[in-house]
């Protein structure tokens, strides 16, 4: 077998933090006496990557994605477990490892704010050693996906949060990371602006078969780019595989769309009713009995269209993070 | 090495274009840099007219010369690190930076350098008009100038170092003005600051001749007066060197701690 390009073996982080109540007297008692918890942020977690496989990393907000990414990328030392990058330890932060990765973070900036991004690019082919030949061969290509022609001359602030979302993410890309930890890549950014990163992802994958691992909160974001998820919870690994396996696992039902030739009848006894507009039904109903119900349904209805459809991405992933794991 | 060259150039580039912006703060910045040491030459010169025309071994022409080539050297080896470090840890600047295949200092280094460039030029304008107004008297020496060229570049070194380092104390304690104060109090009485060292009682120059805080100002500008013999200027090179050395030794092994704490409680 050909060895991952991530490792990830019962991988955990546990930070301690300070509690202290609120309050003058509680301030003063914390002066003597302090409080300490353990946070777990990672617990025991285990996944690999192959190479130029896309995969989307999700959970709720404060289930481990940031902290997992950062050991990923070597700004955190793990607490315990084992975690190799390209065969690298990350923390050891080698120059030959970081010159393979990247890390792109939502609100962190590599561009320096009040000069053009073509110099900050400048700055970025110096720090990583980027043969002239190539960082312009680079510079061209992301030129030409990330429509940067005219953003490039134009002093960073200036730019809007999705043009300077696209500029980061080239500045991020010049030396061609082979590995990419990208945590929220489209946050804040309108419809169109999304789509296009994640275009581009998918085409930067593609050319340079790059391993890509993905936060986002938009699951078009993740339906688009990952066939396989990964999915954390409180720290815990709670799901690993396709995509279409986690909407099985985790829907009990069904959602059947019926149109009926009329439309004031009462459907409740097939299924929970979701909405009920002109002879066009919304049901839902329990997975195991989707065939005995639709049967029913063109039995005893005068039907015209039915469609059996598994309940929206979004639908799905807001019952996994609401399942409280024991 | 070539790749280390290429970086300072870009860094030079990037910083030159940033400050270039911020034209105002820069002039602001650089008043403050004259005024200091205009302050301290009036007071000396009404000191020794008091005393009947010196005071120690400095005439009222010679402390002129004195304050306004310090301005010059403090000019050269000044660095703004500690300010701007802990802001830089809690805003999570530092993150982007370490994940990048070179050491943080180069960055800060080059950006220093640069911007020193910049004001260079100015400040030796300013030198010109004051010296126009003081009539300094200095003794300057060829030797001396020549042996300058290395001292600056030590005290720059030195200064660059301790304060780099010091400045990571951000990583155990949030309350860093308190430590920056410190250490700005002792820069100013035993580095030849506020007055020539020669003024000082006997055992606080001992002291001086010990810790870096001269090497990094007061024995550049001694040098340049020419009120060193080629025995103390070699003797100065030679202290400058070790502390140098010291400092980079420290600065490698509070760097690691820093870094090990940083990335144990939360990038």
């Amino acid at each position: 077998m050909v060895s991952p390009v991530i490792h990830i073996h019962e991988l955990s982080k546990t930070y301690e933090v300070t509690e202290r109540e609120s309050g003058l007297m509680a301030s003063v008692r914390s002066l003597v006496h302090r409080t300490r918890e353990e946070v777990r942020a990672v617990d025991r977690i285990s996944f690999d990557l192959a190479a130029g496989e896309v995969v989307g990393f999700l959970g709720p907000n404060g289930a481990g994605k940031t902290t997992t990414l950062k050991m990923l990328s070597g700004l955190l030392y793990p607490t315990a477990g084992e975690v190799t990058v390209l065969g690298y330890v990350p923390s050891k932060r080698l120059g030959t490892f970081l010159r393979q990765i990247t890390l792109v973070m939502g609100q962190r900036n590599q561009l320096v704010w009040d000069i053009p991004a073509l110099d900050s690019f400048e700055l970025n082919r110096a720090i990583y050693r980027i043969p002239p030949a190539d960082y312009r061969r680079t510079l061209d290509e992301l030129t030409e996906l990330l429509e940067l022609g005219p953003l490039l001359r134009k002093p960073v602030r200036n730019l809007s949060l999705g043009e300077r979302m696209k500029c980061e993410i080239a500045a991020a890309l010049l030396h061609r990371p082979q590995v990419v930890f990208l945590d929220e890549p489209t946050i804040g950014l309108d419809v169109t602006m999304q789509r296009r990163i994640r275009d581009f992802i998918a085409e930067y994958n593609r050319r340079f078969g790059a391993t890509v691992l993905l936060t986002s909160h938009y699951m078009a974001d993740v339906e688009a780019l990952c066939r396989r998820v990964v999915v954390i919870h409180h720290g815990r690994l709670l799901f690993d595989g396709d995509l279409s396996a986690l909407v099985q696992q985790f829907t009990a039902h069904k959602t059947v769309v019926v149109q009926l030739e009329e439309g004031r009848l009462d459907l409740r006894k097939y299924g929970e009713v979701l909405s009920a507009e002109d002879g066009r039904y919304t049901l839902r109903v329990p997975k195991a009995e989707t065939a005995r119900i639709t049967e029913r349904l063109l039995a005893d209805l005068p039907v015209i269209d039915l469609l059996v459809e598994d309940p929206p991405i979004e639908e799905v992933i807001e019952r996994v993070f609401a399942q409280e794991i024991e | 090495m070539r790749a280390l060259a290429q970086l300072y150039l870009q860094q030079f580039k990037t910083t030159f274009a940033s400050m270039v912006q911020y034209r105002a703060s820069l002039f602001i910045w650089m008043i403050g840099h004259v005024l200091e040491p205009l302050v301290y030459l009036v007071v000396w010169s009404v000191v020794a007219e008091g005393g009947g025309g010196s005071a120690g071994d400095y005439t009222t022409a010679q402390f002129a010369g004195y304050f306004i080539v310090l301005m010059l050297v403090e000019n050269v080896s000044y660095t703004w690190i500690m300010y701007e470090y802990d802001y830089r840890i809690r805003e999570g600047l530092l993150s982007p930076a370490l994940l990048r295949p070179v050491h943080p200092i180069h960055a800060d280094v080059a950006e220093n350098i640069s911007s020193k460039a910049i004001t260079l030029p100015f400040m030796l304008v300013v030198a010109a008009v004051l010296a126009s107004i003081f009539h300094p008297v200095m003794s300057p020496r060829l030797w001396a100038f020549a042996a300058a060229v290395p001292a600056l570049v030590l005290a720059f070194l030195l200064r660059f170092l301790l304060e780099w380092t010091l400045a990571q104390a951000a990583f155990w304690t949030t309350r860093v003005s308190a430590i920056n104060q410190s250490y700005f109090v002792l820069v100013l009485f035993l580095s030849g600051q506020v007055a020539p060292l020669s003024l000082f009682p006997h055992a606080i120059q001992v002291v001086a001749y010990i810790l870096p805080f001269r090497w990094m100002l007061g024995f550049p500008v001694e040098l340049l007066l020419g009120r060193l013999t080629p025995t103390g200027a070699v003797i100065g090179l030679g202290v400058q060197v070790l502390w140098v050395a010291l400092a980079y030794v420290l600065m490698r092994l509070v760097w690691r701690a820093g870094i090990r704490l940083y990335s144990a409680v939360g990038a």
